[in-house]
């Protein structure tokens, strides 16, 4: 594992600046493809590693502030390795109208951590969305791809139970 | 009973309720069993509460099964459901069903009823005739069709596409964009995204026209991260239209050309708003721009570009296929063609109604929804995501129609309506209203930026009872300043939940607050 931290001041910088030009070059190094890229990076170290952001300046002629300032701006990019499963838990109206905002307290004091926390265990990160477009059968929370429906306190137990024992 | 024909929804919402494991579970239970069945995936035919919803071809059509569980199967083998048999599930023939049969269904007339990654079911239920019909005019003439039709923007803003489409067409230039805004982020809203999984050439055959029409030769999708499955369907879509001869340099012979690809969001609320979206797509941060210039004369990459919303692509087939004339017959006032509403929250049927503009609210929740899902009596309606207007019961019965709507503060949207029932507590709505405009802002403007803070501890104040007639004044003067002075619709309608929710119901502001306000 360490030898495949990226981020880290020493080690790994090579290695990641080869990862991140080979996504670069499969946009063609088009700066307007940023956003695809990150996505890119994000899915190879699942998360975008700080040694990323110079490496992805040089390959697409920007300042690394600008990349610094896309990669801030949105919430999907994680700034440090998330849990291995991302709960990510609907908190706009359609799901409070049926009862998320009593799941999202549930869910906090379930892995005992506040929503953008990850437990210590490094297996779940617990991320609040607006809208997983599920809105008459909520609360809803999306774990990876898998969208689940009508999640009370005890599905999202059960939930967490079967993640915790799968390879994933 | 050999080769019978079962669909099983591979929407977003029928997966979130287990619809894979069912069509594994009759896969198996089939072949055990020695029967040869046929497996399509359909999308979803937006009766939601019914989902996973089974359909079993017979001989007399369609017929519905729904909701189905894993458990359910051998006793629906067992009932003879291949051929249609009665069970506890069962609904009879889907097109009989009232929910779907009450519904005026121009825009999502196949989805739910076709395979949606197969051209020859698009195209053998009338897919790609408003092209054909397209290719045949000259692009004045194709956005006259949409002018006559009456259609306006349904991603909210209601402003009519066919006078946007003439406008990017007179524009100078000779790169020109078609860009589809699928960034469905308002909560209690789904159509879009049912579109794309659903019925995706559809959006890729209004796209084609809309370059058609306007000389453009590029079409990109902006989708919204938090739809990983419209996302994928969408691409298969574009790589098989494009394989299909539909999309490339040259569509089907005619010598003109439309490219689209598909391009993912990253979790920003914002990029749902126009020019927002187009620095997305030019991979900058979201921050809105300020206009003039319109998208229109200088857009993305600085070009004229058509931004529309998935469903207003999605109504030109239709248009361009039967007549402008024919849309228009549909509707009310300035409100002409159909809507398709999304019913979500807290609510017992919940669903897509595609529904003439003109009906009412109470209608949509009482007729077609059938109350609350926990059986307590409705209190608010948000509509038009969460910058739309809290609407009490006393106005159910305004019809549904942009006009109507914008007179009494409130306004259609996207076309969600979220169902709230009488445990809401409106002072926390109106502050998750502001919250939500502080998480969201894109922070180029400071009435969105900081207002929406200062709005969220207003509220914290009232609802303590903390100085709270003083309070509720500063909190009306900040919603004044947030609608005057913001540079977009985020920090420009928060103010709409806030108000509304303080307007109808006082009484949940702080102790004295209802006496104050009235």
């Amino acid at each position: 594992m360490a030898a495949q931290e990226p981020g880290t001041e020493a080690g790994g910088g090579g290695a990641v600046a080869e990862t991140v030009s080979a996504i670069c070059a499969d946009f063609g190094n088009r700066p307007d493809a940023l956003i695809e890229i990150l996505h890119g990076i994000q899915g190879e170290f699942g998360f975008v590693p700080e040694a990323t952001v110079a490496a992805l300046a040089a390959a697409l002629n920007m300042t690394r502030a600008d990349v610094h300032g896309v990669i801030g701006f949105y919430h999907d990019f994680e700034r440090e390795r998330p849990g291995r499963h991302v709960l990510k838990l609907c908190r706009a109206e359609s799901c409070q109208a049926n009862g998320s905002n009593a799941l999202a307290a549930h869910a906090e004091a379930a892995l005992g951590v506040p929503f953008g926390g990850t437990t210590n265990d490094g297996e779940f990160t617990l991320k609040a969305v607006y809208c997983l477009g599920n809105c008459a059968l909520g609360p809803s929370v999306l774990v990876g791809e898998t969208l689940h429906a009508r999640v009370d306190a005890e599905k999202f137990d059960g939930l967490v139970a079967d993640l915790k024992g799968s390879k994933g | 009973m050999s080769g019978a024909t079962l669909y099983v929804p591979r929407d977003a919402a029928a997966l979130s309720v287990g619809a894979d494991a069912v069509a594994e579970a009759i896969a198996a239970e089939a072949a055990r069993r020695g029967e040869d069945v046929r497996i399509v995936r359909n999308g979803s035919r937006g009766m939601l509460w019914l989902e996973p919803m089974v359909e079993v071809e017979t001989a007399s059509g369609r017929v519905a099964y729904g909701p189905v569980g894993t458990a359910d199967v051998g006793s629906l083998f067992d009932t003879g459901f291949l051929a249609g048999g009665a069970h506890d599930l069962g609904h009879g023939p889907t097109e009989e069903i009232p929910y779907l049969a009450r519904q005026e269904r121009l825009t999502f007339a196949r989805c739910g009823v076709t395979d949606p990654l197969s051209i020859a079911d698009y195209t053998a239920h009338g897919g790609f005739a408003g092209l054909a019909k397209a290719l045949a005019l000259d692009p004045a003439a194709i956005i006259e069709e949409v002018v006559q039709s009456g259609l306006r923007g349904r991603g909210g803003a209601g402003f009519p596409t066919g006078i946007k489409w003439r406008t990017v067409a007179g524009a100078a230039g000779e790169t020109k964009y078609i860009c589809c805004n699928a960034d469905e982020g308002d909560s209690g809203t789904f159509a879009d995204r049912m579109i794309m999984e659903g019925d995706p050439f559809l959006l890729v055959e209004g796209m084609i026209i809309a370059g058609l029409a306007t000389g453009a030769g590029q079409g990109l999708i902006y989708i919204r991260s938090e739809y990983p499955h419209a996302i994928s369907v969408m691409k298969q879509a574009v790589d098989i239209a494009a394989g299909a001869g539909y999309l490339g340099a040259d569509i089907q012979g005619s010598g003109r050309g439309f490219t689209i690809e598909v391009r993912t969001g990253a979790g920003a609320y914002i990029c749902g708003e126009e020019t927002s979206m187009l620095e997305s797509l030019e991979g900058k941060r979201g921050q809105i721009r300020s206009k003039p210039p319109l998208p229109a004369l200088a857009g993305l990459f600085g070009k004229p570009t058509v931004v529309n919303n998935v469903l207003s692509f999605a109504a030109v087939p239709y248009i361009l296929g039967k007549g402008g004339k024919a849309y228009a017959a549909f509707g009310t006032g300035r409100s002409l063609g159909t809507q398709p509403f999304q019913l979500a929250g807290n609510i017992k049927r919940g669903g897509l109604i595609e529904l003439p503009f003109g009906h009412t609210l109470r209608e949509l929740i009482e007729e077609f929804g059938d109350g609350t899902r926990t059986g307590r009596p409705v209190r608010a309606v948000q509509v038009g995501g969460p910058l739309g207007a809290y609407l009490p019961e006393s106005q159910f019965d305004l019809p549904l129609d942009y006009e109507a709507f914008a007179a009494v503060g409130a306004m259609i949207g996207h076309g969600g309506i979220t169902v709230f029932d009488d445990t809401v507590d409106m002072a926390d709505q109106a502050r998750f209203a502001m919250e939500f405009c502080a998480i969201e802002s894109c922070g180029k403007c400071t009435p969105c930026r900081i207002g929406s803070i200062r709005g969220v501890e207003v509220i914290e104040r009232i609802k303590a009872g903390i100085e709270d007639a003083k309070n509720l004044t500063l909190l009306q003067d900040l919603c004044e300043t947030m609608k005057d002075g913001s540079l977009c619709a985020l920090g420009g309608l928060t103010p709409m939940p806030v108000e509304s929710a303080l307007n109808h119901f006082p009484e949940d502001f702080g102790p004295k607050a209802g006496s104050e306000a009235a």
